[in-house]
């Protein structure tokens, strides 16, 4: 069980990494072409690709988590481990907040960037360490949580 | 406008993440969020370690595949910023999406596709503010302020 965990990890994350190197989000120059909106008024060319992928993405993960619904349980897990909250608070908004800022800085959100580490380039390995320093700010401000 | 073709990589490569978050929960009843996945490898949780490693490998892993598949040919990885706004942009993105708990798969790619108002309200505020920051810093500030050089 535990190999094929280990395994089932392994596929679907290059799968991503495949997706995110072939949408052209792991280009954080792409990713600030679509967040230029200014582009479509001023100087310059506004790329839509973003839009493409978030698309893609949906017509694939909206009918296939409904069919997941009405499944028991998964293949090797005990049980789906969906998120149960609904409310909207302060915490969600303020995070949201602070990394909409982070991501529009720089252009990379944290799949891209991770995926980006491929290239080797050492702007990627400072922008990927202070995120991590970021998670545990987070750890140690939040306590045991 | 860009070429067409970007566009239809886009959607495709965009079908392979919807792809794999849908493998993840098939698998292993998990919703692919990167920054949880990665958050919980740094606070060292003990209880899926093993998974959320191999996921990280092969998130890394997928872009060089996708050079060889295209005959030695990597994507471009183009930042327009230095070190100072690299460093406060990591610290942003990482501390953000732990505190607002996700980002761009786990709310975006995920969480819609769950209907979830919780990642619809996160997912709209942190496109406003992305699109306020660039505005500001690339239409504003510019290149004399360190962006878009």
């Amino acid at each position: 069980m535990r190999i094929q965990r280990i395994l089932a990890g392994a596929g679907a994350g290059l799968l991503f990494g495949l997706g995110l190197a072939l949408s052209g989000m792991m280009d954080p120059a792409r990713v600030i072409g679509f967040l230029d909106v200014g582009r479509l008024v001023g100087a310059g060319v506004w790329d839509p690709t973003l839009g493409f992928v978030m698309g893609g993405a949906l017509l694939v993960t909206l009918p296939g988590f409904a069919l997941m619904r009405r499944r028991g349980a998964p293949l090797l897990a005990d049980r789906f481990e969906w998120p149960s909250r609904r409310d909207i608070d302060r915490r969600l908004l303020l995070g949201a907040v602070l990394f909409g800022a982070g991501w529009g800085l720089v252009g990379f959100c944290p799949g891209p960037a991770l995926a980006a580490l491929s290239s080797g380039l050492a702007p990627v390995f400072i922008f990927v360490a202070a995120m991590v320093a970021g998670f545990l700010l987070f750890r140690l401000l939040a306590g045991g949580k | 406008m860009t070429p067409y073709a970007d566009w239809i990589s886009g959607a495709l490569g965009g079908a392979l993440i919807g792809l794999s978050a849908l493998a993840l929960l098939a698998l292993m009843g998990r919703i692919a969020g990167i920054s949880g996945i990665a958050g919980a490898l740094v606070e060292g949780r003990r209880d899926g370690f093993g998974w959320r490693l191999a996921f990280v490998a092969g998130l890394v892993a997928g872009p060089l595949l996708h050079a060889v598949l295209r005959g030695g040919e990597a994507v471009a990885v183009r930042l327009d910023v230095g070190w100072p706004w690299l460093i406060l942009g990591g610290l942003l993105v990482g501390f953000g999406t732990r505190l607002g708990s996700g980002c761009t798969s786990g709310h975006g790619v995920c969480g819609l596709a769950r209907l979830s108002p919780r990642s619809l309200a996160a997912v709209a505020t942190f496109f406003a503010v992305a699109l306020a920051v660039v505005l500001v810093t690339r239409r504003v500030l510019g290149p004399a302020a360190g962006f878009g050089g």
